[in-house]
């Protein structure tokens, strides 16, 4: 974890749409794949169900298609990443290459998941969506331009602005993103914070021998 | 204005206010399992960390254990793998670890309550979204990633922002046949997969009062596929009676303090919510999610909706799903044939689920087309069930009776559809691939339409077999 630090201000790259509301946790990374003790394979398999049929052959799917290969911007539509809790989702698309992600809206499990790693999630509307989603598939070639303090992206001519939580945004542009560092920061609170709780000092759990 | 319990449990769990904004809360229980935990041990040991609270944090394995043979090591070589870790991370740290010869072993939210660990007014995480299950006891109950099962296994803290509290009132009596995990399926199909967003859902009424414990959770399970990620239900005479002499409860003069601290932490009778949701349990009928998601689901004796009268945005998505599950726009659900049919997980796989199919198969017979199998929840359920004598009942009936584990709920073990298999489940999700089988389909519903399911061979009623229900 060697990157727990560093600013986040600004993004650029080109991007890639994955279109459709309700993309779900279970089709970005297959729970077969998660039967590994690391994050460390996960980027060959994201979405792979929807990018291979079941004898291994190509299907057509945006991150199959060479023009979009090497996009580093996300872009979505409504509640992506719904359902399981798992990390090994947005781990597998930042695997890939994704460093920032556009959508009309996110599940909350997975926002947060992605916040812990680096990689923002943006809100925009409907119309800013299709606008950008239409552009890059037309031009695969255009440049992003993240810019979290201003919260807008810049995108060929189109200039889109983005909502961002106070929370992801204050920790991206401060840098403390990684949540354990200013977690262990507040230790001494903590331990105070459970000694006054009823079911620690008052009822503590029964801990039966054997 | 009174309070809801959400906001007692938040404001006595601050830590502090985070320079993002967030709240730091203090996590009471820690429930970690094979899947999303050995990453944030490695990232513990790269940062030269150790866990905190080794005696607040609780292990088991489940998603990967194997159902039919668990004998170690595992046939596959990966789940061996994945299990060992867990049992060497366990004992590295001191965390109590309910292994498969423990007695105590089965679905992380299944034994959280069955073991007294879950308890009203607590704040519990684990790195699984079914974790909202947790709150029918009145806890808080989040799912987490990876990165945040390192931040609690460190600091026994989470960062989070506020959350709002929607009131889903449920009134009247649930009709004979139709059981809580109707009500949720209605509740998740009216308000949509992402009505939930930035909300916990607070569910109360005669008819979810009137529910036992494991019905309500159920209920509170599959919150998360309503996009809450918390739901909970008040702590009342039903919770303190469920967790009197379970094994972490305390016992005595103990206990009682305990169900004073209950009886407080739950939401004042003039307690404020940010919104209002209301559902006639008297009208409700046994639900049938047929799509690829659980809001896309129907009354057994409804039509699958016609595109043309859907709004927009989930036209789109039910276009996905016709073209995946290749039902027809405006066919009835009851009678789709079925292939499948699967009892358990922890949405149903408790004892009085079980015992609720085994009054329906007594004495009838699965159809010759169907595979069905029955997964008690956890290895307590499956001894409770076996002294009742309901693994014969199944067998006779034709459904395969199996040890603990999640199953076929999310195809991380030996247990998956094949090809395009039609399965009628008591899990939760219905997404694409689900249940580890890229092109299967999975109808959601509750274990008692499974079981009469499994005996039609098709989607059937099951207010016109025995009557039961009101659970």
């Amino acid at each position: 974890m060697s990157q727990r630090t560093s600013v986040i201000r600004e993004i650029t790259g080109r991007a890639v749409a994955v279109r459709g509301n309700d993309i779900d946790t279970d089709r970005i990374i297959p729970a077969r794949y998660m039967k590994e003790l690391t994050f460390d394979q996960l980027g060959q398999y994201n979405f792979y169900d929807q990018r291979f049929d079941s004898s291994g052959k190509s299907l057509d799917h945006p991150l199959n298609d060479p023009r979009f290969q090497g996009a580093g911007v996300l872009l979505v539509n409504k509640n992506f990443g719904c359902g399981s809790s798992r990390e090994h989702a947005p781990q597998a698309l930042m695997r890939w290459g994704i460093r920032a992600i556009i959508g009309e809206s996110f599940a909350e499990i997975f926002a947060g998941n992605c916040t812990a790693l680096g990689v923002p999630t943006l809100t925009v509307g409907h119309g800013e969506i299709e606008e950008l989603m239409n552009l890059v598939e037309a031009e695969p070639r255009t440049e992003f331009r993240i810019d979290l303090e201003s919260r807008q992206v810049q995108a060929g001519s189109s200039k889109v602005s983005f909502s961002l939580s106070a929370s992801q945004a204050q920790v991206f542009l401060s840098g403390t993103w990684d949540t354990t560092t200013s977690l262990l920061d507040g230790l001494e609170e903590v331990q105070a914070t459970a000694a006054r709780l009823p079911y620690i000092k008052d009822f503590p759990y029964d801990r039966p021998r054997g | 204005m009174g309070k809801n319990l959400l906001k007692k449990v938040w404001e006595l769990h601050k830590v502090r206010t985070l320079p993002s904004g967030q709240d730091q809360l203090y996590i009471g229980l820690h429930l970690i399992h094979e899947v999303t935990s050995p990453q944030a041990f490695a990232m513990l040991a790269e940062r030269g960390l150790k866990v905190l609270h080794p005696e607040r944090t609780f292990a088991t394995v489940d998603h990967i254990v194997p159902t039919d043979d668990q004998n170690r090591p595992f046939k596959d070589e990966l789940a061996e793998r994945m299990i060992q870790a867990l049992e060497d991370n366990t004992a590295e740290h001191g965390i109590p670890f309910f292994g498969l010869d423990s007695g105590l072993q089965g679905i992380v939210h299944i034994i959280g309550p069955e073991l007294g660990l879950s308890q009203p007014g607590m704040t519990i995480a684990c790195g699984d979204s079914h974790t909202s299950t947790h709150g029918a006891l009145g806890a808080i109950a989040f799912g987490i990633g990876t990165s945040q099962v390192r931040d609690v296994l460190a600091t026994q803290a989470l960062a989070f922002n506020p959350l709002k509290v929607r009131r889903i009132e449920v009134k009247g009596t649930l009709g004979s046949g139709v059981y809580s995990k109707d009500i949720i399926l209605r509740v998740i199909a009216e308000l949509g997969g992402k009505g939930g967003l930035g909300h916990a859902y607070e569910y109360g009424g005669p008819a979810i009062e009137a529910l036992p414990m494991e019905a309500r959770l159920t209920i509170c399970n599959m919150s998360i596929e309503g996009g809450a990620r918390v739901g909970y239900i008040n702590p009342d005479r039903v919770t303190f009676d469920y967790l009197k002499d379970r094994r972490f409860v305390p016992k005595g003069e103990g206990f009682e303090r305990a169900v004073q601290y209950w009886k407080q932490i739950a939401s004042d009778p003039d307690a404020e919510y940010d919104d209002r949701f209301e559902l006639d349990a008297d009208t409700l009928e046994p639900m049938v999610a047929w799509g690829i998601n659980p809001g896309q689901a129907v009354g057994v004796l409804e039509k699958l909706p016609v595109l043309s009268e859907l709004k927009a945005e989930d036209r789109e998505v039910a276009e996905v799903a016709y073209s995946h599950t290749r039902f027809r726009p405006g066919q009835p659900i009851k009678g789709q044939k079925i292939d499948v049919a699967f009892i358990g997980s922890c949405t149903n796989g408790r004892v009085s689920d079980l015992r609720e199919a085994a009054r329906l198969v007594q004495g009838h017979k699965a159809a010759a087309h169907v595979k069905a199998l029955v997964v008690p929840g956890s290895q307590a359920v499956a001894e409770q069930a076996e002294s009742e004598g309901l693994p014969g009942i199944f067998r006779q009936a034709g459904f395969e009776w199996r040890g603990p584990g999640c199953s076929m709920c999310l195809g991380m073990n030996p247990d998956v559809l094949q090809g395009d298999q039609i399965c009628a489940s008591s899990s939760n999700r219905n997404f694409i691939g689900r249940q580890g089988s890229p092109t299967g389909r999975t109808l959601l519903m509750s274990p008692a339409m499974v079981a009469v399911a499994a005996l039609a061979g098709e989607v059937a009623d099951v207010r016109e077999f025995a009557q039961g229900g009101r659970g």
